[in-house]
């Protein structure tokens, strides 16, 4: 999008000073082809492109940023004035954690995100876009990382006074160690 | 008429009649020229405040972790500067410049209702100094400008901060909706005879789509505030979730208004560009035409794209790409307007002045905004950038570029028009590029920081975020910025202490409000124009001489009244005489009064609201007084052999249609609240209710009826015309039947509107429905009091005509207001099956 952005920037600040000290070499066009041209002629093609390849991408996101995989870890987030608690449905024990976010390195995850209170929002910038917890609604968002690694992420609706400390941080392990890392030490109740 | 007399003679007993008389009667004034003023000067402080809070903000967050502010200061300075920006600068300021400029560019001597302009100005001052006086006291609003329940609702707002804001933006909100119904009457009927729609400066045209705009756009944001003030004062559930409610109702009310808001506010600024554009590039303006349907397409697509701030709620991601879709169509009317304003410099002989270097800012600035804007309008790109410092650079390039500049150019445009005194263009140019250097450090830094991840709203960050250089760089670019903006008020003051005074038309205009002495006179024109080509190539220099020595129409005042010409609202044919009110307190009063309801219900005083009602109503009954007549007064003339009846005595005066866009307004509000119902049932969770009983049939079904004949009894009393007390006095009684039906409805046959939103919704529609009616008994009084009075006679029935107005629109609010429980408890039960 910047490559397109800048050559438009330019094109368009750039006539209008050209313009304004040579008017006459703009004279040549009609007003009307000037409208037509700039103003239907240049957009439309450029929007309808961009909108179209949005649109795929978004798709491409939704599903996490690969395949959709059959197997998808579920993983419950929740919201709350001003930590993040996540929940792992799918682990035996059902453990939860506060603050940090344990998911297996190359497998999807679908993180179902709620709230206790306000609106807050999920946010792990290198691995997802983000998404509301909306109270009284859950939203989903998928996210995959491909290598084990620690990824932060915050909330980013403001939700009080706590929210510029309402991070958290997402730990990727490998196959391996995952279950490990929600062993009994790990957990908080 | 004695058009022989002098040019002074009649400006000395015109400016008799027009002029606000000095000490304190100053408060009393009602022109135009005074209230338009008072608007621009007043959100200029306002300006100011706000610039010092976003001072507050740069310090702030120049370094991490500062201990400048803490978590609950800095909360309320980003909602106030938010706050104060969008609706004590923005909207306010291009009002004022709208009042002060469209009667003289339209070339009439006033607004179509001078006292509701007065009164607007009363209430926005006195709401936005309730914000002010909160943010010194320490109890601004805090939840951010945008509200998001439940932050703001009691649970996590227990204190006032909150009622603050809904009371008093609402409170301002009355001085938009006012001044939307009054420019769009004054531009629809008083212009100059013969200036038909398509010769129209394209000023009014822009300032006509912005009203409309405000129009359907206000009442949503009002209709939201009242039901959040009412959840957080009476308990009432809309969007709390664990009672059926939903946080995405505010959301959607809110975006439903924010997004219009957006070109409610950059339209008027690129219409001043239309206007001073083609002046500096020597042609008039290319693509009138194509530029108007850009206007009124971009009016239609702006309340389709409110979901684009809200594609990270969890809305599907077909449905968004809907608004994407749209969101980028929107760039196309823009584009067509840039590349008219191309067409128009190169076709022209320009010249640089100091407008047109703030209209370079503007291309500059705003077309990255816009950029920037298609880029947040792509799904995918918000998911990341949504609610970051992106964002903030985005908006800021959007509202700087797109209001700021503009109106800067706007005002060293018009500067020389208001102090009759011409730029001394020392400071001019360093202040520019001392405000368009600092401004773009500023915020082009924030793209990069936003882009590196770093969300709004926080008030500290970590050192190790990599992000306290480029915040540090935006702080150095704001206080640059803001020398430069110190700069320009200097400017200011000595133009108007300095500057040289000029004969006529400094710019070589084609426009009528320079065909006028600077400063203008209170009248605006000694007579009226007749126009007969498009009305930016006029000659003001022939003109301005011309109407002075009353060569127009309605040169010569009659009867000490205030008289200006109504014209057709297609062709501009003259159609009658419209004579305003004269200067008064009651706007001042009124809005007093107005301001003791508003703070009778942010102190939680209830016993004192319906007084304070009661008495914004009798006060307003007040208003009526003044143009009626006691007797017909039939046909008078105008001047070049023509004669007219006077508005009285008109079919559709401007009152008339004042009522016509007052009914849309609230239509679109009780419109909202209907489909907010609706929408709860779709989405909102613990739905449906537990306690759906039946309000049985018989009583919405006698509300539906009695509210039928009190609009076929006052219809009938407006046809059958004069003296007939006795039809309104019956739907006087009937309007007071269904009131009292509705409210025994809410009160005692809806299940406990504590417990569900759906019992809360409808609880408020038949409010809503009881309080139409009671307003409409109140129209039947009133006329039945004017019959009384001798004001009302078979020619002069206007005010009946109005009222049979109202008294039809309660009557459809009452049905569907009777209806609705059954469609919602239907629905309801819908989902339990």
């Amino acid at each position: 999008m910047l490559a397109a952005a800048v050559p438009l920037f330019l094109l368009v600040v750039g006539l209008f000073l050209l313009l304004v000290y040579k008017p006459q070499l703009g004279r040549r066009l009609s007003p009307r082809t000037w409208i037509l041209a700039g103003g239907l002629g240049l957009p439309i093609p450029i929007l309808a492109a961009l909108t179209f390849y949005a649109f795929w991408q978004g798709e491409y996101l939704l599903r996490g940023g690969s395949e959709l995989p059959a197997d998808l870890v579920r993983i419950e987030a929740t919201g709350t004035r001003w930590q993040w608690v996540f929940r792992y449905p799918e682990v035996e024990g059902n453990p939860s954690t506060v603050g940090v976010l344990h998911i297996p390195a190359g497998r999807t995850i679908e993180v179902a995100v709620e709230s206790d209170d306000v609106i807050h929002s999920f946010w792990v910038p290198r691995l997802a876009g983000k998404i509301d917890a909306v109270p009284g609604h859950t939203n989903f968002l998928r996210l995959r990382a491909d290598r084990p690694g620690r990824y932060g992420g915050q909330c980013s609706e403001y939700c009080g006074v706590g929210h510029a400390g309402m991070d958290f941080e997402v730990r990727a392990h490998a196959a391996e160690d995952y279950q490990n890392a929600l062993g009994p030490g790990e957990q908080t109740p | 008429m004695k058009p022989e007399t002098s040019a002074i003679e009649l400006h000395r007993a015109l400016e008799e009649i027009w002029g606000t008389k000095p000490g304190l009667t100053r408060l009393a004034a009602v022109n135009h020229n005074v209230v338009g003023r008072r608007f621009m000067l007043t959100s200029l402080i306002f300006f100011a405040v706000g610039g010092l809070l976003a001072m507050l903000i740069r310090t702030q967050l120049a370094s991490s972790e500062s201990v400048f502010m803490d978590a609950e200061e800095y909360a309320q300075v980003f909602t106030m500067h938010g706050s104060i920006m969008m609706f004590l600068f923005a909207i306010p300021f291009f009002e004022g410049l709208a009042i002060y400029l469209l009667p003289k560019l339209l070339g009439t001597r006033d607004l179509a209702f001078p006292r509701l302009s007065a009164y607007g100005f009363w209430c926005y001052l006195f709401g936005g100094s309730l914000l002010i006086a909160a943010l010194v006291a320490g109890v601004a609003p805090n939840s951010g400008w945008f509200m998001y329940t439940p932050l703001s609702s009691n649970t996590y707002s227990p204190g006032i901060n909150s009622d603050v804001w809904l009371l008093g933006v609402t409170f301002v909100e009355i001085s938009a909706l006012s001044a939307a119904i009054e420019i769009m009457v004054t531009i629809l009927k008083l212009r100059a005879s013969g200036m038909s729609l398509d010769k129209m400066p394209i000023f009014a045209w822009y300032m006509l789509v912005v009203a409309t705009m405000m129009l359907i756009g206000f009442p949503p944001l009002i209709l939201g505030s009242v039901l959040l003030e009412v959840e957080r004062a009476f308990d009432l559930p809309f969007f709390d979730p664990t009672r059926g409610g939903d946080p995405l109702l505010w959301q959607h009310l809110f975006w439903l208004f924010g997004h219009p808001e957006v070109y409610i506010i950059f339209l008027p600024a690129a219409g001043a560009i239309s206007t001073i554009l083609p002046v500096f590039a020597g042609a008039p303006l290319a693509g009138y035409r194509i530029i108007i349907a850009a206007l009124v397409s971009m009016a239609f697509l702006s309340f389709g794209l409110w979901v684009h701030h809200m594609y990270t709620v969890g809305i599907p991601h077909v449905a968004l790409s809907f608004f994407s879709a749209a969101s980028a169509l929107v760039a196309i009317p823009t584009a067509i307007q840039i590349f008219a304003w191309l067409a128009t410099i190169s076709h022209g002989k320009p010249r640089f002045s100091i407008p047109m270097l703030h209209i370079f800012g503007f291309f500059f600035v705003f077309v990255i905004g816009g950029l920037t804007g298609v880029m947040l309008a792509m799904v995918p790109f918000d998911w990341q950038a949504h609610d970051t410092h992106f964002v903030v650079a985005h908006l800021h390039y959007v509202l700087v570029g797109g209001f700021v500049f503009p109106m800067l150019a706007a005002a060293y445009y018009w500067l020389p028009h208001i102090s009759g005194r011409q730029p001394v263009q020392h400071l001019s140019s360093a202040a520019f590029w001392m405000i368009f250097v600092g401004f773009n450090v500023t915020f082009f830094m924030m793209h990069l920081t936003g882009l590196r991840g770093m969300p709004r709203r926080v008030f500290e960050y970590p050192p190790e975020s990599g992000w306290e250089t480029l915040n540090f760089i935006s702080s150095a670019g704001s206080f640059v910025m803001t020398m430069g903006f110190a700069l320009i008020a200097l400017d200011f003051i000595l133009i108007f202490r300095f500057g040289r005074p000029f004969h006529r038309n400094p710019w070589s205009a084609g426009t009528l409000e320079w065909a006028m002495a600077t400063p203008p006179p209170s009248y605006n024109f000694a007579s009226l124009p007749t126009i007969d080509r498009r009305a930016d190539m006029l000659d003001p220099n022939a003109i301005g001489p011309h109407l002075a020595a009353g060569n127009g129409l309605l040169a010569w005042p009659r009867g000490g009244r205030m008289e200006l010409l109504a014209i057709d609202m297609v062709s501009g044919a003259p159609e009658h005489i419209v004579r305003l009110p004269r200067q008064t307190f009651l706007p001042l009063w009124t809005a007093i009064a107005t301001g003791c309801f508003f703070l009778s219900l942010l102190f939680k005083v209830y016993w004192a609201t319906p007084v304070a009602f009661v008495a914004v109503i009798a006060l307003f009954l007040l208003w009526c007084g003044d143009t009626a007549e006691a007797k017909d007064v039939g046909r008078l003339p105008i001047g070049n052999g023509q004669e007219l009846s006077t508005h009285i005595e008109a079919e559709r005066p401007p009152s008339w249609w004042a009522m016509v866009f007052a009914i849309t307004a609230d239509a679109t509000a009780y419109i909202s609240l209907l489909f907010g119902g609706l929408f709860l049932w779709i989405s909102a969770p613990n739905w449906p209710p537990q306690d759906a009983h039946d309000i049985g049939l018989s009583m919405p079904a006698l509300a539906a009826v009695t509210s039928t004949v009190a609009a076929v009894a006052g219809w009938r009393a407006a046809a059958s015309r004069p003296s007939s007390t006795g039809l309104l006095s019956l739907a006087s009684l009937t309007h007071l039947a269904t009131a009292g039906i509705m409210l025994w409805l809410a009160l005692s046959a809806v299940p406990n509107p504590h417990a569900h939103a759906a019992a809360a919704t409808v609880f408020v529609v038949l409010c809503y429905a009881a309080l139409h009616s009671f307003m409409g008994a109140v129209f039947a009084g009133y006329g039945i009091w004017r019959i009384r009075s001798g004001f009302v006679s078979h020619a002069r029935s206007l005010d009946l005509r109005i009222g049979a107005m109202w008294h039809g629109y309660s009557a459809l609010i009452a049905i569907t207001a009777a209806g609705f429980p059954f469609l919602l408890s239907a629905l309801a039960s819908e989902i339990s099956r």
